[in-house]
């Protein structure tokens, strides 16, 4: 008993609530500062008629998000947003499961090979995408120059990367998936490094070639971790507007204005708090949705 | 069906290195049931892998069926493999599993539900065709991999230590069921273990493997009463052949056959025991202790005897050994050589 009481007393100090509490008010404190706060603020202007500059407040109920979706930039954003968010999520998905199949089995350099794959997901977004304006630029792109060079196109003919509506969605769309790929390619490999050794052996033997193997065993196998990639992946494209600001700041035409960059232009460059943040409401449900599943993917890969 | 057969067999998996298999040669005979033996490390999954053509060979042949298969894929040799794991298709349900092979093989359609059921129930798991991988237990998931093997009539079988994920007691009735199933279906079959009791008792021929060179290539009593060195002798049998060194030749003898002088009325080999550990089994003891006087004093033995007689601790017996039962080795080789006469005292 003389050992036993102390124990006891050790335990009762940890479950007591006020230490517990303590342990956690930081984590809650970051969350609403930073995020409770931030939303909370966004859904009261989305009802209000807040602009920069202007003192006065008043309750306009749903005249924000009626004329956003009456304005054809909105329509046109939303839009962009889908097909920029579902192009760079097939496209990653398909690349960075070719990569990991290929950096699965050791090769002489593979070291060196993942090391410049990893290399756009270090680097700071702004560095990489402002090397890709130029890489893209109108007058002195190097892609454009290559193919000068290679006769393909004339001096004055030469495709204008950021300039033409499709060829400027595509470049935003690519530049993204550059960024995204690393990540992506990084989860899957560990998703197929899961799969232990015997499986793709068992299925050679039982007369599988390889992209039988692929998709009727290894890429079922990877399905739980695909998932995770995918979501994760869509979350980053749909919020993201670091790589379309900086290509092309929405342009040519709102051609590749997505939600997020058509709600920082709107509010914060022209001065329309209550429209930005009625806009970047759009964003909650898909959001809301892609969490709910990521949730329950959570919870059935504990369970099983 | 098939013969398979393996000429100068290598694999060096490191460049400098010793090999993992050395010039291995063996030929099975049609529809044999043939057991790799060996320790962990003794290169018999290398072997087998190589046979199924899922590693390269450094050097030698392989022939199934009289033809070399070095070149081929292994889905183009025409075998099945049964792996430790089992190596089931875990999203794929049993149906699904057992199928895939035909599907594999574009077995046409028609068919695959007759085969499926037909392997099914022979190995005695139609009801769980609708279950996946996971459901199943240890013993359930065997018969899965082993249905999912046979279900394209492969000409050889090769099965990767297939029961050392079952419990004790399931790997014996296991055991009985791999044998009377090898019996029905004939299949040339080559089986890889570490457990020389499955091998002597499954095994129409043992390979004893060590290192990756082949010890010992004979049936089971061959191996067993006639060990070509002193690795099989002490290998094979628990507990192992006693060695006693004698001039320039090690001299074994099974402790079964180290018994009382009194019950041996033939030509033996007399020492004193004294018995140091006495181990009651219920059917037999082991007695544990060592020799006692001579050139072989303090010498440890082991004897495996039949109740009947009861046994002390530190007590010392006269033992004998007959002499027909005494097994010869070269000392410097470690190879079996030829009965000698020898001084004992």
């Amino acid at each position: 008993m003389a050992i036993a009481g102390p124990k006891i007393r050790s335990i009762g100090a940890a479950q007591s609530p006020l230490l517990g509490a303590a342990m956690f008010s930081p984590a809650v404190l970051y969350l609403v500062l930073v995020i409770g706060a931030p939303f909370a603020l966004a859904v009261f202007y989305a009802f209000s008629d807040a602009r920069i500059g202007s003192t006065g407040l008043h309750f306009v109920g749903l005249e924000n998000f009626r004329s956003i979706l009456q304005s054809p930039s909105f329509r046109m954003a939303l839009k962009n947003s889908v097909v920029f968010t579902v192009c760079a999520q097939i496209i990653v998905v398909v690349c960075s499961g070719a990569l990991s199949i290929a950096l699965e089995k050791p090769f002489r350099g593979r070291g060196l090979v993942r090391f410049l794959i990893l290399l756009p997901w270090v680097a700071p977004v702004s560095l990489g995408s402002i090397g890709w304006k130029w890489i893209l630029d109108s007058i002195y792109s190097v892609i454009t120059w290559v193919l000068i060079w290679l006769h393909i196109y004339k001096p004055y003919s030469a495709p204008m990367w950021l300039g033409e509506p499709h060829l400027a969605m595509a470049s935003v769309i690519l530049v993204h998936c550059w960024r995204l790929i690393p990540f992506s390619t990084v989860v899957m490999l560990a998703g197929r490094t899961a799969i232990p050794k015997e499986i793709p052996e068992a299925a050679a033997i039982d007369g599988a070639g390889f992209w039988r193997t692929l998709f009727q065993i290894n890429l079922p196998m990877m399905l739980p971790i695909i998932n995770v990639a995918v979501l994760f992946g869509t979350i980053f494209t749909f919020t993201d507007m670091t790589v379309v600001y900086i290509l092309t700041a929405g342009g040519p035409f709102d051609s590749t204005q997505t939600l997020p960059s058509l709600a920082f232009a709107t509010g914060i460059q022209g001065s329309d708090l209550a429209a930005g943040a009625a806009i970047s409401l759009f964003l909650v449900p898909v959001l809301v949705l892609i969490a709910y599943l990521m949730l329950r993917m959570a919870h059935r890969a504990e369970v099983v | 069906m098939a013969v398979v057969e393996t000429r100068h067999l290598t694999k060096i998996f490191k460049q400098g290195e010793l090999g993992a298999v050395n010039n291995v040669n063996l030929k099975t005979r049609e529809g044999e049931f043939l057991v790799f033996l060996g320790p962990s490390g003794s290169g018999k999954t290398t072997l087998l892998r190589m046979i199924a053509g899922l590693e390269v060979p450094t050097a030698g042949e392989i022939l199934i069926g009289g033809q070399v298969v070095n070149h081929l894929a292994p889905r183009e040799r025409r075998i099945a493999m049964v792996f430790q794991s089992y190596a089931l298709y875990p999203h794929l349900s049993v149906y699904k599993n057992i199928a895939f092979p035909l599907k594999a093989q574009k077995v046409k359609k028609e068919l695959h539900k007759e085969k499926v059921e037909w392997a099914a129930s022979l190995l005695g798991i139609s009801a769980l065709l609708q279950r996946k991988p996971r459901e199943l237990s240890g013993g359930e998931r065997q018969r899965v991999a082993l249905a999912r093997a046979i279900v394209r009539e492969p000409s050889v079988f090769l099965l990767d230590e297939p029961l050392s994920n079952l419990d004790a007691k399931l790997r014996l009735s296991a055991r009985e069921e791999l044998e009377r199933f090898h019996r029905r279906i004939g299949t040339t079959t080559i089986y890889v273990t570490h457990d020389q009791v499955e091998a002597m008792a499954m095994g129409d021929r043992i390979v004893v493997l060590n290192n990756g060179v082949v010890h010992h290539f004979g049936t089971p009593k061959e191996v067993y009463d006639e060990p070509a060195d002193t690795f099989v002798a002490t290998f094979l049998g628990s507990p192992p052949m006693n060695l006693i060194e004698n001039d320039n030749v090690i001299v074994g003898f099974r402790p079964e056959h180290f018994r009382l002088s009194e019950t041996l009325d033939e030509a033996k080999v007399n020492f004193k025991f004294r018995v140091e550990n006495v181990e009651y089994l219920g059917a037999e003891y082991i007695l544990s202790g060592s020799l006692l006087g001579g050139r072989f004093e303090g010498k440890e033995v082991i004897a495996r005897l039949l109740l009947g007689h009861t046994y002390e601790a530190g007590a010392t017996y006269d033992f004998a050994v007959p002499e027909r039962h005494l097994k010869f080795f070269d000392r410097s080789t470690e190879k079996r050589v030829e009965a000698r006469a020898l001084t004992w005292q």
